[in-house]
């Protein structure tokens, strides 16, 4: 067996021993990268990274292995290799959300969640792909290159953290870091067939998280067992000062628990979630599932989440129009991508010289001027399609008169969600479900409906709205090979609870422990 | 007894303020950067007020405070619970695209602020506040003349600056009553310490809403309401406002229009020409999309605590101008130039006049000796060469005849320039109280040695008495001219 | 959709897109008109909530008063600062003239 092939825990236990060096370990993880992902362009490959940066991987392995021959700390993750979402700031690497607009963007400072790793002793070994600025559930919305499912090379590995899953399903890194803001953890671990975790809203920071829906946004831990997901969640978690929205409260060390069974766990399941649009095999999986914890001693009750039928509605309120506050920002004028400026100039000379032949002086009097021109040119140079479309819908739900009917409402209506789940949490302790509807769909399968991509979401974005952890863990394989994922959402800052519910499931089954085939 | 404005014109002009003030922290509103002013450009920035991506916002309490101590002393209510919302347009000094502002449920609001004028040229009146509330400020824009290419420099050093916007209500009605809310309002905000209101740095800042109520049949029409912007003094807010109503007029007699029949106008103030102009007004300058700030929890307070900040209130200009018409008899126009001058120079008047008892005679050397040596030197009160124990000391020293008045300025000078006392003072100019029997004495001997004037006096020209003054202070230049001049007619009429 | 709205049109889609800083071509307004149709559509099953009285929720932790004491502390350097910069000349951001805006 390669080490690859272990899990991290392992991978730590064996570089605390002396069994194995970060440099072995990350070596070997790079040349995986090097033999799977493809090139640069995203072509013959997985095409999980944007950026990898193998040298200074190498560097900082060696740097972790000389602080341990030397007997002094290296941190919880001291020597493991972390891949990260390409949309948490990393100072002075590139950090481009998948987006033409921050291609050349280099951060001068470090997210907290970044910090947090280096200090913790991890090898960051590669930014992954993800839809632009996480506005997606495919990864196809990415402006450098396609993903491809490792279990299926001619599917979706989910989004938009789908780069994130897609490494660590394919060996290329033993963990990483995901986003989520509608399920962007959850739905690709889940096609992906790894372990991955939105915790509660304000448990790990957003500082240098670059913002979709600030609301929304929580970052993850994304590996292949759930015992790599508690060792990373426990290095990234915590409350942090930079940001407002952070909880004040412990963290505890979700390592240390896990192994513990929670006694006469009481499992909730929603109706509404295995109605219609549920494929049979996903609902089959999931229903063994909660067989197994029943075998297990756990007990089932229906609850009831009324409201949770208008999350998808409630969602594509507030994420866009949140979204379109937050990328207001990239105008071309302080940081990012701009549009060629004498370009602007002669378009609008042209276009006033049109216009005045035309003698009509109403549209001369309307052109933009030219710095309008040139946040407009830039930013419809700069986003790819679905971030136009997002932003556009955002400022229209936040535009005059139309307020309180869509933004208003949503947040009223997403009170009644989270008061639901509250309700239900008082009768159970963890409510199980699917992931996503149906395995990996295709690559361009969706693409041409937005809508429909965005119900894709349905099971997902509750957790977001009311600010619950939820956990996406393997449960079954479809009949054409493709990995099924089961849900666990508990109350806020239960995520210990979610972890040591997911590990009992873990224990009694082998569904973690299926990788795909992956050809050179 | 007033004059009243509205009279001699056809119509009255209506006055609303919109004062944007720094508050006076060491750090931004939203991050941690200094707030000094005049850095190099661009040398006070970091990741939160460049906007850049993922960083975010954490709320300054210190500033959340002083706008608390502002609008209690404003008699704002102070809601419960008040929250922060993102006002969004494009402006590249602008970095995030969206100002940190409060919309609907500002910190403050419906307070109230008094002004009158020690001169009566208006009533006094009380001028509603519809709300203070904190918001972040702007970046600035240079036009960069150097680079030949036509390009705007921006430095965002102030980007993120604390502001407190104090928004009034329309209800002043002449040129003079705005100056006077400002001044007012400068005054408060300056004693509170909540800002140092310095307008050439742009801690003070006034946009005004305007527009004529007319009279027209016995109906009252109002015209288009018009922002004016870019006055930058309290004379070019009273020219403006001059200006802009005479305009208006104009205009009203060429179109006829009122107000809801033109959208509101802005037009900047052009202090040299004396004209406000018109501004291109944005393609959506009204749809600014406010909605909650997402990264910023609400702040809440207790009744109890604003009872206890209120408590905690110095004492504001109003009940100072009022307790040293009460306590020291001083009248309202001393009053007000004293409690212009600042409260440091109050505390100075305080402390002088408790070491002499004789407030309006301090009022005076503190307004008008004191504050001329001040202007001059560009020195404020509390490094001030006389310590007010000194000055009251030279009062008490006047006032018992020990430095005769006509050399008191003197005397006053020389504590001055060497840090003496009014004793040390008058001791090394060889001043001396001159003894009551030495000046009859004195006396005796020029009506003697002046028949005439004596005879004049007698023949009902007292003024001829006005001879032997001159010649006492040349015999002895510490007497008294009015303790001379008395005495010489009580010694003629007692026929000695 | 709530009968008392108009329903969304493609004056209103370019009317947002300068609101978004954006430009659509024709062809794109069309498109664009269609996909916000629907998705608002989808949206508008909202207006069947009971929602009375119901305090909207803009955070998903409703904590307050997070205030940080005011300390000032060094930033970027200026250098730093201006290193992302599409056009700067060391000492500021430049941009096109901002002038009758």
């Amino acid at each position: 067996m390669s080490l690859v092939d272990l899990p991290a825990t392992e991978l730590l236990r064996l570089m605390e021993g002396g069994e194995a060096t970060s440099q072995e370990i990350t070596r070997e993880y790079l040349d995986e990268i090097e033999r799977l992902d493809g090139d640069a362009g995203g072509d013959g490959g997985v095409g999980a990274f944007l950026h990898c940066d193998a040298d200074a991987a190498m560097e900082r392995a060696a740097q972790i292995d000389h602080l341990r021959d030397a007997g002094e700390r290296v941190g919880p993750l001291g020597g493991l290799p972390v891949a990260v979402k390409d949309v948490l700031c990393d100072r002075d690497s590139p950090t481009t959300c998948a987006s033409r607009m921050l291609e050349q963007f280099r951060p001068p400072y470090d997210a907290t969640v970044v910090e947090r790793l280096k200090n913790a002793g991890a090898v960051l070994i590669g930014r992954t792909n993800m839809d632009e600025f996480a506005m997606g559930g495919s990864t196809e919305n990415s402006a450098f290159k396609q993903t491809k499912n490792p279990w299926d090379a001619e599917r979706t590995p989910g989004g938009s953290s789908g780069g994130s899953a897609a490494c660590v399903a394919a060996g290329m890194a033993p963990m990483a870091i995901g986003t989520d803001t509608g399920g962007s953890i959850r739905q690709p671990a889940s096609l992906c067939g790894v372990v991955g975790m939105k915790p509660t809203y304000g448990r790990v920071s957003r500082y240098g998280l670059v913002a979709f829906a600030s609301s929304l946004d929580q970052v993850g831990p994304m590996a292949r067992t759930t015992g790599d997901a508690a060792l990373l969640l426990t290095a990234i978690a915590g409350h942090d000062r930079n940001d407002s929205t952070s909880i004040n409260a412990l963290v505890p060390d979700y390592t240390e628990r896990l192994e513990k069974p929670l006694a006469g766990l009481k499992i909730g399941i929603v109706r509404e979630h295995f109605g219609e649009g549920l494929d049979p095999e996903v609902e089959r999986a999931v229903r063994d599932a909660i067989g197994v914890y029943e075998s297990l001693g756990g007990s089932v009750k229906e609850v009831s989440l009324p409201h949770s039928k208008y999350a998808v509605a409630v969602y594509y309120v507030i994420a866009p129009s949140e979204a379109s506050s937050n990328l207001a920002r990239y105008d071309g004028v302080h940081y990012g991508y701009r549009t060629d400026v004498a370009a602007v100039a002669e378009e609008l000379a042209a276009e006033r010289k049109r216009f005045q032949e035309a003698g009509d002086q109403r549209a001369v009097d309307r052109m933009d001027s030219s710095l309008v021109r040139m946040y407009r040119r830039t930013r419809t140079e700069g986003f790819g399609p679905e971030v136009k479309r997002r932003v556009m819908l955002g400022a229209y739900a936040l535009s005059a008169g139309y307020y309180d009917a869509y933004y208003l409402k949503a947040l009223k209506v997403r009170r009644l969600i989270r008061q639901d789940f509250d309700k239900a949490f008082e009768e159970v302790d963890v409510i199980a479900g699917p992931v996503t509807a149906a395995p990996a769909f295709k690559l361009g399968e969706m693409v041409d409906d937005p809508l429909s991509m965005y119900l894709v979401d349905l099971y997902t974005v509750s957790a977001n709205l009311a600010g619950i952890p939820g956990i996406s863990i393997p449960c079954g394989m479809s009949s054409s090979g493709l990995p099924i994922g089961l849900q666990l959402q508990g109350p806020a800052l239960e995520e210990e609870r979610l972890l040591r519910a997911a590990r009992m499931y873990e224990k009694e089954t082998d569904w973690h422990t299926r990788r795909p085939e992956m050809e050179d | 007894m007033t004059r009243s404005y509205a009279m001699q014109q056809p119509y009255t002009i209506v006055i609303g303020l919109e004062v944007h003030v720094q508050l006076a922290t060491e750090s931004k509103l939203f991050c941690r950067c200094a707030t000094t002013f005049g850095a190099g450009p661009n040398t006070l920035t970091c990741p939160v007020c460049i906007g850049m991506p993922g960083s975010l916002p954490v709320m300054n309490r210190r500033a959340y405070e002083l706008g608390l101590v502002a609008a209690i002393a404003l008699n704002c209510e102070i809601p419960g619970f008040t929250k922060w919302d993102r006002k969004q347009y494009y402006y590249p000094d602008l970095p995030k695209a969206y100002q940190i502002s409060q919309y609907d449920l500002p910190m403050s609001a419906n307070g109230y602020l008094e002004i009158s004028d020690s001169k009566d040229r208006f009533e006094p009146k009380r001028v509603g506040i519809t709300r203070a509330h904190l918001e972040e400020d702007a970046g600035k824009s240079v036009h960069d003349e150097a680079t030949g290419k036509g390009d705007s420099e921006i430095d965002l050093n102030r980007t993120g600056t604390p502001l407190l916007e104090i928004v009034s209500e329309p209800d002043m009605r002449s040129s003079a009553e705005a100056k006077a809310y400002l001044q007012e309002l400068k005054l408060l905000l300056t004693y509170l310490a909540v800002s140092d209101c310095n307008m050439q740095e742009g801690s003070l800042r006034v946009d005004a809403n305007v527009n004529l109520h007319i009279d027209e049949g016995g109906e009252r029409v109002a015209t288009p309401i018009v922002e004016i912007k870019n006055m930058n003094s309290f004379r070019a807010v009273e020219r403006a406002l001059d200006y802009e109503a005479e305009r208006q007029w104009r205009v009203w007699q060429e179109t006829g229009q009122k107000l809801g029949d033109a959208p509101k106008q802005t037009r900047g103030w052009d202090d040299a020409a004396g004209v406000t102009r018109g501004q291109r007004s944005k393609e959506e300058s009204s749809d600014y999309r406010y909605f909650p700030d997402p990264d910023l929890m609400p702040v809440t307070i207790t009744p109890e605590r604003v009872a206890e900040v209120r408590e905690g209130l110095v004492e504001l200009p109003a009940a100072l101008r009022a307790r040293l018409g009460a306590d020291f008899k001083l009248s309202e126009y001393d009053a007000d130039v004293l409690v212009n001058l600042g409260r440091a120079a109050v505390d100075y008047f305080f402390t002088a006049t408790e070491a002499c008892g004789e407030p309006k005679a301090v009022c005076n050397w503190v307004t008008q000796d004191v504050q001329r040596v001040l202007k001059d030197r560009e020195q404020p009160i509390d490094e001030f060469g006389v310590s007010a124990e000194a000055l009251g000391g030279l009062v008490a020293a006047i006032k018992s005849g020990a430095v005769p008045g006509p050399r008191s300025k003197e005397v006053f000078e020389l504590m001055l320039a060497k840090a003496l006392s009014a004793d040390e003072a008058a001791a090394e100019l060889g001043i001396e109280a001159v003894d009551d029997s030495d000046l009859e004495q004195l006396c005796r001997e020029l009506l003697e040695a002046n028949p005439r004037v004596v005879e004049d006096v007698r023949g009902g020209k007292q003024q001829a008495v006005g001879a032997l003054i001159g010649q006492a202070k040349k015999k002895n230049p510490n007497v008294d001219p009015g303790k001379i001049r008395q005495l010489c007619l009580d010694l003629i009429e007692s026929g000695a | 959709m709530p009968a008392d709205r108009p329903p969304l049109t493609r004056d209103d889609v370019e009317k947002v897109s300068l609101l978004a800083r954006l430009i659509l071509t024709d062809a794109e307004l069309d498109r664009m008109t269609t996909e916000l149709q629907s998705i608002v559509g989808y949206v508008d099953q909202l207006a069947e909530v009971d929602t009375e009285g119901v305090e909207p929720m803009a955070h998903a932790v409703e904590v307050t008063n997070v205030l940080a004491a005011d300390e000032a502390r060094p930033g970027l350097p200026r250098e730093a600062a201006l290193k992302n910069a599409p056009n700067h000349n060391g000492r500021g951001y430049l941009v096109p003239a901002v002038l009758g805006e």
